[in-house]
């Protein structure tokens, strides 16, 4: 008896459902559709690219597109600009915000709270507003189409200090007092005590730095004018407007720009939704 | 160790010692990053100001003091006006449409149903997407002669569009290619939203008899206002600063009817080498966001904005 009102319950749950999971695969197909598309013409030879009506699935896949993307265009030298590039600035702000952190959370000195609010000031100005001076800097740096012209404004964040604080805060006091009397400095408490604790909010911090570095282009596109420096969002995005009879190919570079991202993003989903919602603190 | 019957004096000297020995220690940790803030961050900021003061001749390179005659310029200039209600309508177009699709969205996936998590993934996938492939994917679709978009709707019987080229088109496709770009991360801090509504308001809800649609409009909603109010506002502040889309898909036109505030910045100074008009401009920018910074801070305290 009892098994038979759960099936049925069971039953009606799965009926009730039927129409949600046809709304959830329609939105689903919608919001992939893009991504879709630049798949299945990236497969495509050019001259279907050209003609009307479009075909929505590759009658005969140009596997040798992808092939061309790596040799043809130089999506290789792009990709490795763009790795170098996000590597330093993750790691670079990792660095730097890891200090920081630490100190306005285990540290007492003069004028702590504020420089803490200093830091979270930094946050209200938009970069696009400021980037006529910066650029000015690197040009009189000489650092025009170098790594470092491409990293170094970067290298420090409020958002990670601010993040890695709150993460910080949490760590019981008690951790502090103890270090304080086996005699650890605060370096050697920060190596052995705190960072090995702190692994998922440094995840957090990592995954949104890189996903941030990697996907920039303002910057990038004013600091580099040598193409062996483009990165691979000015790449596609000058290939795409100068070749246009090998869009193809340059969709496939799009595709591989994309793969990388789309990687971290799902893999990483846990952290990322963390550092998107780091912010929520209930008052 | 008896400080507290030290001594007064020495004890203060001692305090003292002790301040220098603080700072001393905690400069490693916080220099580093103190430094590059401020050379990339504030001191830009005011020689933004600076060079807002300063006409520029048509090299980049004297720069005249002209007060605030080039601020006035800009907030009179018929064409950065024209530039702010283009922006303004920009962040409308793309806030409606993010916030409601992404509210949407967060909805579908909220309850936990067999696979829910796939599909939690897809839609909050295209945070993933930089702007540059956002916009080159797009190009494709919105191709007026070969695109896909103008085939559907073709097929559906509607009137087609040259989507970039019709001024009046223009700037609603780079508001689609901007919500689509910017739904994942609505998606993903709405479902968050939903997920801190406490149960409790739901049943109370329910043992009053509330239907589902009721429950949406009285419970849902008003508990989510404050998740609502801060993704519309970090929408806002994502439309002011939009330069990729643009750059890549319109090039600020047709007939500037896609001319947002940053293109118009960066079109002044890296391309007509305007240098001064262009810092004037970033600083009305810098006031607006700073704005729109400080609304968000006080209309909603529970959440706290970052980048």
């Amino acid at each position: 008896m009892r098994r038979q009102k759960k099936l049925r319950r069971a039953a009606v749950r799965a009926a009730v459902s039927v129409p949600m999971y046809v709304l959830l695969v329609v939105s689903a197909a919608v919001i992939l559709f893009p991504l879709y598309m630049t798949g299945v013409d990236s497969l495509q030879p050019i001259s279907k690219l050209l003609t009307y009506p479009p075909d929505f699935w590759p009658e005969h896949p140009h596997w040798s597109n992808y092939r061309s993307a790596m040799t043809d265009i130089p999506m290789p030298r792009y990709m490795l600009n763009s790795l170098i590039m996000a590597t330093v600035v993750t790691v670079g702000q990792i660095l730097t915000s890891t200090l920081a952190a630490y100190a306005f959370s285990f540290m007492r000195f003069p004028f702590r709270n504020a420089l803490f609010f200093i830091f979270l000031s930094t946050m209200m100005v938009p970069w696009e507003a400021s980037i006529i001076p910066n650029f000015q800097i690197i040009q009189r740096l000489d650092w025009i189409d170098t790594y470092q012209g491409l990293t170094v404004p970067f290298l420090a964040t409020a958002f990670g200090t601010f993040l890695l604080r709150q993460h910080f805060m949490t760590l019981p006091r008690e951790l502090k007092d103890a270090a304080d009397i086996d005699g650890y400095g605060d370096l050697r408490f920060l190596l052995r005590v705190v960072i090995p604790l702190s692994r998922a909010a440094l995840a957090t911090l990592a995954v949104f730095s890189f996903l941030q570095a990697w996907n920039q282009y303002l910057w990038p596109l004013l600091v580099t004018n040598d193409p062996n420096m483009r990165t691979v969002q000015i790449g596609i995005a000058s290939l795409q407007d100068q070749e246009v009879q090998r869009t193809n190919v340059v969709l496939a570079g799009t595709v591989i720009a994309l793969l990388p991202m789309l990687f971290l993003v799902i893999a990483f989903q846990r952290f990322l939704v963390r550092g998107l919602t780091a912010g929520a603190v209930k008052g | 160790m008896s400080i507290a019957s030290a001594p007064r004096p020495r004890e203060r000297r001692r305090g003292r010692a002790k301040v220098v020995r603080e700072a001393v220690a905690a400069s490693p940790f916080v220099l580093p990053s103190l430094g590059l803030f401020s050379l990339f961050v504030f001191y830009p900021l005011v020689r933004s100001i600076w060079l807002g003061f300063h006409a520029t001749d048509p090299f980049g390179r004297r720069e005249v003091w002209v007060g605030i005659a080039q601020y006035r310029d800009v907030l009179t200039s018929s064409d950065f006006r024209y530039s702010l209600f283009v922006t303004g309508q920009f962040a409308l177009y793309t806030v409606i449409g993010s916030t409601a699709i992404g509210l949407y969205l967060a909805l579908l996936v909220h309850r936990r149903l067999p696979g829910i998590l796939l599909f939690r993934t897809v839609y909050t996938s295209t945070v993933a997407s930089s702007v540059a492939v956002s916009s080159v994917m797009w190009l494709l679709l919105l191709n007026p002669g070969v695109g896909v978009l103008n085939y559907l709707i073709g097929k559906g019987g509607l009137p087609t569009a040259n989507w970039l080229t019709d001024p009046k088109w223009a700037l609603v496709a780079i508001a689609m290619t901007t919500v689509w770009m910017n739904v994942g991360l609505a998606t993903i801090v709405i479902l968050a939203g939903l997920q801190n509504i406490p149960e409790q308001l739901y049943e109370s809800a329910r043992v009053d008899g509330a239907r589902p649609w009721d429950q949406l409009l009285h419970v849902t909603l008003p508990a989510l206002s404050p998740t609502l109010l801060f993704v519309s506002v970090v929408g806002v502040i994502f439309a002011f600063e939009s330069f990729g889309q643009i750059d890549i898909l319109t090039k600020g036109g047709p007939l500037n009817s896609t001319t947002v505030i940053v293109y118009s910045i960066y079109r002044e100074a890296f391309l007509h080498y305007n240098v001064g008009l262009a810092s004037a401009q970033a600083v009305v920018l810098f006031v607006i966001v700073l704005l729109l910074t400080g609304v968000q801070f006080l209309a909603a305290q529970r959440w706290v904005f970052y980048r």
